[in-house]
């Protein structure tokens, strides 16, 4: 398998998803400027998180107009793989690759550990999961409410497009457990074609028990298997 | 001509807008009770060379729809262009 991971201004986990593709799955990884107009035959393509151009208008706003999101486009156009993490997540949203808009938290920034259940294993980042596994990895946002009108969000739920919802310990969806009012608890989706997949947890940062978690080992696996299927 | 167009760019009527909750409680407390919602939103000054202000008026539309707001959660209002 071979990654690239789109490197923006204002990215700060294009490290974090490097170090897990190549340190703990020990696969290829490729650093891919904005500017560049090359996916270099990557067979995912990951959008990782940070701020990038600050946030300025929107978090993804601008980013989505880099020259190298033409490519991405593309790519996920030909059914390629496309992951969005957290700010990945909101460039993806922003590109309309995903459908929805991720808002304001209702309660200003969040940076913890979640727990997040997995909807569905219908998905490149979700293959090698089982429905109802519960996973614990850090958010770190200021802007992740999933957001999405009820009639579009209906057709998400019936399509299986959501893929992780926040829950609590003994893994439902309470009020209490979503930490930035997300509609319905969603905390990750896909799109209708199940090739590009959005989440605001990061599990790049949960790969390594001296990390706190190793929980994202088994969505990166999912990756793995599904690209050599 | 060059023109100044001013945009106002508002969070959806009916989507949660946790700024403009917490300015509306802050003004509460300083007893600004008159105070029904706020909501919190951008402006943009937008200065563009075009043949009319009713050309200005369409760049400046075509450009929200494409990057100035979010068609999912933002409405926007294009305001009157200002000659320059």
């Amino acid at each position: 398998m071979k990654v690239g991971i789109i490197r923006f201004p204002g990215s700060n986990c294009d490290d974090d998803a490097w170090f897990a593709i190549v340190e703990s799955l020990k696969e290829e990884a490729v650093m891919l400027w904005h500017k560049d107009h090359d996916l270099q035959g990557a067979d995912v393509v990951i959008l990782p998180g940070g701020f990038s151009y600050g946030d300025y208008l929107r978090a993804g706003a601008i980013a989505r107009f880099s020259p190298i999101m033409r490519e991405v486009a593309a790519h996920a156009g030909r059914g390629g793989i496309v992951i969005g993490i957290c700010n990945g997540f909101q460039i993806a949203c922003e590109a309309h690759l995903l459908p929805g808009a991720l808002l304001r938290n209702d309660v200003g920034y969040r940076s913890l550990p979640v727990t997040i259940r997995v909807e569905s294993t219908d998905s490149p980042m979700t293959s090698a999961a089982t429905v109802g596994q519960c996973l614990t990895m850090p958010i770190a946002h200021g802007e992740g409410r999933f957001t999405l009108p009820d009639a579009e969000l209906d057709r998400l739920e019936d399509q299986a497009q959501v893929l992780f919802r926040y829950v609590d310990a003994s893994g439902q969806p309470t009020a209490a457990a979503n930490p930035n009012g997300s509609m319905r608890n969603i905390a990750g989706i896909c799109n209708v074609g199940r090739n590009v997949v959005g989440l605001m947890p990061h599990p790049e940062r949960a790969m390594d028990p001296l990390l706190g978690s190793r929980d994202g080992l088994v969505l990166f696996e999912s990756l793995l298997a599904t690209v050599n299927a | 001509m060059k023109l100044r167009v001013p945009v106002q760019v508002l969070p959806r009527h009916g989507i949660l807008d946790p700024q403009g909750k917490a300015v509306t409680d802050a003004l509460h407390t300083l007893g600004f009770a008159q105070v029904g919602d706020v909501h919190v939103g951008r402006h943009l000054a937008i200065e563009v060379e075009a043949a009319s202000p009713a050309a200005a008026s369409d760049a400046v539309r075509a450009m929200c729809a494409k990057l100035l707001a979010n068609p999912v959660t933002e409405d926007f209002v294009i305001g009157a262009p200002e000659a320059m």
